[in-house]
């Protein structure tokens, strides 16, 4: 563990954070590697905004340190950090034009005012923006305003950058658009990014780790496919895209047995007893008319088709499962039709491999 | 009556009831103070109108005195109302959580009674025989015989606590509508919270600053109630001369003559401020 603090940017330790009664965040401890592109992504309130927060020195942290490369920041002030914000509302001084406040930075840094503003028209041209530089920033679009502030925070060439939400006033379209420019942009300087963000597309697509929060902790951290594929909280499978949850029992080695009575292979619970929580993704899932024979080696339960919604793409099926459960099931749109054996009200079998099966702590 | 014709008329029909206010109470006086300014004659036989430019460069050179203790007592108060007022605004509008609206209605509360009264209250404050007066002796401010009332000092110290909210108020609307967030960037952009002050607040409170100014000195500029109540005669100020020659001496062509010297000499001195903070801030300020 020694080895990883050493070799982290951003190092949280047992951090909490009270507003009165309220915890915002409770003894947070986290790592942040050098040059990654990290998100930190929950629901309204999970405390990630205030985590930013304390990190750029807006916020004291009740208890715990803070630390930026290796040393002890949590006494200092905002301007005594090496790491630079960029506000979900974007923050521009509106009596400065765009080109003075990228260079604000730099010239409070002392750098030269010639200097600063060459530096200034660089980061402008590294977010297409140099042809703005002598507007003020109410005459910029939204999507523009929000290049400059990151502009502004780049051209510092901090340790690290952090983005509270940083497109969450955008439309859709501009959103993806820039979604593809920040990650271009994180690859090309190579600064950590912390981005903060309650959109799952957004984390998945540009984060290398993706912290999720609830209730002011890390309820699971780790690439985009580690937390869709072997979510370890109820939280995390719910949040993150959708899940199918049953209640199970742990009667063997890496054998469950759900509360119906359901044998099933769950390679994941190995070394597990007792109650346990299993997930399968509902696109994981093959449904069988009733009374075909189940594939070796294959997890399969009973049910009843409830609903059967052809998008196009993709037919969405609820089955209502043996033991009452609903369960969502994704099927690939191959034949054209909506097969006759899966109609509403069919018996059907569910079926998927073993290995597609994770365990979420029970509760 | 046509769709379009009736839209034609609807401005009118808005602006029509201020229009008409201003061409009777505002315009009509105006036009007929200009030309009493350039009447000639005397209180008994009445005035005619001479064309007699002169009463300009009269009234102007035997009350140079009196001008110019107008724009320097305004001035000082206009500058003593920026200090105090500015970190009461501040103060009121960052700082002040729950208290804001009470502490507004202090700023305002001095209105409610009437401007002379509250000179008068003054008067009280800084006689010969009160409180204030013998601090100041007992701490050495003032010599054993030496008094607040009827000096220099307590015209300005009047003309400021008349004007202050005057200052205040434009600030902390000002002041008020500074994204907190702004601040938060300067200090995340390396600027010590003196510097962000410096760089963030002030350019963006200059609208404030300049309404406040312009909202303090120009009444301040024609005051005579401060001067009158709180002053002799030797503190007597340009409007002071107006009052009386208006209704002592009923000499109303020197008068007249005289509210447009001022007049002018504001409209100059507002130009050349709003040349010095920029143009905007004065469009700003009017928002």
């Amino acid at each position: 563990m020694a080895a990883t603090e050493a070799e982290a940017d951003i190092h949280l330790d047992g951090v909490s954070k009270r507003f009165g009664d309220m915890t915002a965040v409770d003894d947070l401890t986290m790592s942040i590697p050098r040059g990654s592109f990290y998100a930190m992504l929950g629901p309204s309130g999970c405390g990630k905004t205030t985590t930013l927060r304390m990190i750029g020195g807006f916020e004291d942290p009740t208890a715990g340190k803070v630390y930026l490369g290796g040393s002890d920041v949590t006494q200092h002030p905002p301007y005594r950090r090496d790491v630079n914000t960029v506000f979900q509302s974007y923050a521009l001084f509106p009596h400065l034009s765009v080109e003075k406040n990228v260079a604000f930075g730099l010239e409070r840094k002392k750098v030269g005012k010639a200097e600063a503003l060459k530096r200034a028209g660089e980061a402008l041209e590294l977010v297409q923006l140099s042809h703005v530089g002598k507007r003020k920033p109410a005459q910029l679009s939204g999507g523009q305003q929000q290049r400059v502030a990151l502009a502004r925070a780049l051209v510092n060439r901090p340790r690290a950058l952090l983005l509270d939400e940083p497109l969450g006033a955008l439309d859709l379209r501009l959103r993806k658009q820039l979604q593809i420019e920040l990650k271009r942009i994180q690859q090309d300087v190579g600064i950590t990014f912390v981005h903060v963000t309650h959109d799952q597309e957004e984390a998945m697509s540009m984060a290398d780790t993706i912290a999720v929060m609830n209730k002011g902790q890390i309820e699971q951290a780790g690439s985009a496919t580690d937390l869709y594929e072997r979510p370890r909280t109820a939280f995390v499978a719910n949040f993150l895209g959708i899940s199918n949850l049953i209640e199970a029992k742990v009667t063997g080695d890496q054998r469950v047995t759900t509360h119906d009575g359901a044998q099933l292979h769950a390679p994941e619970c190995a070394g597990l007893t007792g109650d346990v929580r299993i997930g399968v993704r509902p696109e994981k899932i093959t449904l069988l008319p009733d009374g075909e024979p189940v594939p070796d080696g294959y997890n399969a339960l009973r049910g009843k088709v409830v609903v059967a919604a052809f998008l196009g793409v993709s037919i969405q099926y609820v089955i209502q499962a043996a033991g009452g459960e609903e369960l969502n099931v994704f099927a690939q749109n191959t034949d054209g039709s909506e097969p006759e054996g899966l109609a509403v009200g069919r018996e059907v079998q569910l079926v998927w491999r073993p290995e597609h099966t994770f365990v979420v702590e029970r509760g | 009556m046509s769709l379009n014709t009736r839209r034609k008329l609807l401005p009118w029909l808005f602006i029509g009831p201020g229009l008409l206010w201003l061409l009777l109470f505002f315009l009509y006086p105006l036009l007929n103070q200009a030309s009493v300014s350039l009447m000639t004659g005397n209180p008994e036989q009445g005035y005619d109108l001479t064309w007699a430019f002169h009463n300009y460069w009269d009234a102007i050179s035997e009350y140079k005195e009196q001008f110019g203790r107008s724009i320097l007592y305004a001035g000082v108060s206009t500058l003593l109302c920026l200090i105090i007022g500015f970190p009461l605004a501040y103060f009121t509008a960052f700082h002040a959580g729950r208290w804001k609206s009470f502490i507004l209605l202090l700023i305002i509360l001095p209105f409610f009674m009437s401007y002379v009264l509250r000179t008068v209250a003054w008067q009280l404050i800084l006689s010969d025989d009160g409180t204030v007066v013998s601090f100041f002796r007992t701490i050495g401010l003032l010599g054993d015989d030496g008094r607040l009332l009827a000096s220099r000092t307590a015209v300005i110290a009047g003309i400021t606590y008349n004007f202050l909210p005057f200052m205040a108020l434009p600030l902390y609307v000002a002041l008020e509508k500074i994204d907190p967030r702004l601040l938060e960037a300067a200090t995340d952009l390396y600027a010590s919270r003196t510097t962000a002050f410096r760089k963030v607040t002030v350019p963006l409170a200059l609208p404030g600053i300049f309404a406040g100014s312009l909202l303090t000195f120009i009444p301040a500029c024609g005051d005579f109630i401060n001067a009158a109540l709180l002053g002799t005669p030797q503190q007597y100020m340009i409007g002071n001369v107006i009052q009386s020659k208006f209704l002592n001496i009923l000499d109303y062509p020197q008068a007249a003559a005289l509210s447009f010297t001022l007049m002018l000499f504001i409209l100059v001195g507002i130009f050349l401020y709003a040349r010095l903070l920029g143009t905007r801030n004065l469009t700003e300020a009017a928002i």
